[in-house]
């Protein structure tokens, strides 16, 4: 019986996973729950004394604005780390995509495999922080099944277009600017910590067109139940776009590095 | 649709490949009979790789015609890509699994079943004696070692053609005469072999015909054995003199032998026969350092026709 290419070249990313995925669940995991314990306790106990808190908050208390939107920040982080140096050395390094490019795999397929991966990679670390999320009782809900799926596509409009970008390029030297740049400062600004009201406006208006931003109210919305529909169908198409076009760059650079 | 047994497994007309202003492969007809084993020899730079890539069906090809196995890349690259084994000049292993995974998960690129690609894993690492490195990770190994991983992995889809680019680039003389003995048993059981090399003596070994390639261009087409026959007389007398002297020095062994080259390190003498050469070369009171009588090979061939040597 055959198997369709795309899921023969994800094979190939899934092989590797079997045999790290202990450290790669345990790092995807504890990050969050540090973040979690450490803010969400301390400096939610600062915040949830605070006159106003609870109108800021939209009556959350700091722990539960807190928690759903590490589904997001989590997938962010996990799939554009994913999206970078192993998408270089699968050209430069150890040349995997050579080596699915020589066998019947076209580079679409070589590329649809990798996006297929990332997406397989986000879905388990969101599922993991998910689980994590179902032990405290502030954020144990149905929802969190609905925010696996928004975490993941979170993650994917992350890495697509990243790894758009990471194929085009013949050096890795962005990549630690990509992560100080872009990813910390979506991680800080992004929404997930405070209400992005909180910022001056021109940042305000700026947050709101970040991809974390869109990822984190729709984790947040689903967690606590009070996601509009018309709301979560812009957030999606924002991610969905974002990582449609990411995809499609990505064909693009991958035909244009296999087969010079 | 029915192709002729007969018809060349490799077939190329006015070949050409281009990156930007650059020609890399300049127009080159070769053909490739089925069984054969077939080299292009060449300096870095001479267009060998791309032409092996072109080959490999990775890269389109600028102008001309190619086939393989009568079938055009352009439009069947897939199903060609599927019948042929590719060792490409680097490793493209994947350090953190094991030998088997590595061969596998790329037997499965080919759809073929995992457990169908675990029995050939098995059976092609004894192949290539490596069965008892099966489950060790590929990082140790040594760069001999990962070179017949990757050989034995390119079989994993039963290729009928099996194109090996610079096959023992980098290996010592030990790590080397266990692949071409390899090689040589791939050939025997049928399995076409096309490869590139900046080696002579491996080209001698293994190719049974073999184009000499230079800037994009073939210079010369034969067997090993009929270009040093074409090109060169039978024997070569190899002259050393104190460092720096070879260019006046060469003027007093003038006119011996069918001609000399004049070489950084040596004096080369083309002749029929060394000895009576060597014997002139001391009647005329010439006295070099040491001296070398050898038949004459592929380098000889390729210094005649480009006037470089070969390996940098």
């Amino acid at each position: 019986m055959s198997t369709p290419a795309t899921i023969r070249a994800w094979e190939s990313h899934f092989t590797l996973y079997r045999t790290i995925w202990k450290s790669s669940m345990l790092g995807a995991v504890v990050q969050p729950l540090l973040f979690l314990a450490g803010m969400g306790l301390g400096v939610g106990a600062l915040i949830d004394r605070g006159d106003n808190s609870e109108r800021l908050l939209d009556g959350l208390t700091y722990f539960e604005f807190l928690a759903p939107g590490l589904l997001a920040t989590t997938a962010m982080m996990v799939c554009s780390n994913e999206a970078m140096w192993p998408v270089m050395g699968g050209f430069k390094w150890m040349r995997g995509f050579h080596a699915q490019a020589g066998s019947p795999l076209s580079p679409g397929q070589v590329s649809g495999g990798l996006t297929l991966w990332h997406a397989t990679k986000a879905l388990i670390s969101v599922t993991g922080v998910a689980a994590v999320l179902a032990l405290f009782a502030e954020t144990r809900s149905f929802g969190l099944l609905l925010a696996i799926p928004f975490g993941t596509l979170t993650g994917v409009a992350f890495a697509a277009p990243l790894t758009a970008w990471s194929a085009s390029r013949e050096r890795e030297n962005s990549f630690p600017a990509i992560n100080r740049f872009i990813i910390m400062p979506l991680f800080l600004f992004g929404g997930a910590f405070y209400p992005v009201s909180q910022l001056p406006d021109s940042m305000e208006s700026i947050a709101k067109v970040t991809p974390l931003w869109h990822g984190v109210e729709l984790c947040r919305g689903a967690v606590h139940g009070r996601l509009g529909v018309g709301q979560a169908v812009v957030h999606v198409a924002v991610l969905a776009g974002l990582a449609l076009i990411g995809w499609l760059a990505a064909r693009i650079t991958f035909a244009r590095k296999l087969a010079a | 649709m029915s192709v002729d047994p007969t018809a060349p497994l490799i077939s190329a007309k006015r070949l050409v490949k281009r990156f930007g202003d650059f020609v890399a492969v300049d127009g080159i007809d070769v053909e490739v009979r089925r069984g054969e084993s077939f080299g292009f020899l060449g300096p870095n730079g001479a267009g060998k790789s791309s032409t092996m890539r072109m080959i490999g069906c990775v890269s389109p090809i600028s102008e001309g015609t190619l086939r393989i196995f009568g079938l055009d890349p352009a439009t069947d690259g897939k199903q060609i890509r599927a019948r042929i084994g590719v060792v490409p000049q680097m490793d493209q292993l994947d350090d953190q699994l094991s030998v088997e995974d590595n061969m596998i998960l790329y037997g499965r690129y080919f759809d073929i079943p995992r457990a169908e690609c675990k029995r050939r894993a098995s059976e092609l690492l004894e192949f290539v004696q490596l069965s008892d490195r099966a489950k060790s990770k590929i990082e140790p190994l040594s760069g001999g070692l990962k070179r017949r991983v990757t050989i034995a992995r390119s079989l994993i889809s039963e290729p009928e053609l099996l194109l090996l680019d610079e096959p023992t680039t980098g290996l010592d003389p030990q790590a080397r005469h266990v692949l071409w003995d390899r090689l040589y048993r791939l050939k025997q059981r049928g399995v076409t072999l096309v490869l590139t090399t900046h080696y002579m003596d491996e080209a001698e070994q293994l190719c049974d015909r073999l184009v000499v390639m230079d800037q994009g261009k073939i210079v010369a087409i034969g067997s090993p054995r009929q270009l040093i026959q074409e090109h060169s007389p039978r024997e070569v007398l190899e002259l050393r003199y104190p460092a720096g002297t070879n260019d006046e020095r060469a003027s007093e062994v003038h006119g011996i032998g069918h001609r000399h080259e004049v070489l950084p390190d040596r004096v080369l003498i083309y002749t029929d026969d060394g000895e009576s050469a060597l014997a002139e070369v001391n009647a005329r009171g010439s006295q070099p350092e040491s001296a070398l009588v050898r038949r004459s090979s592929l380098e000889d061939v390729f210094l005649r026709l480009t006037g470089r040597s070969l390996v940098d």
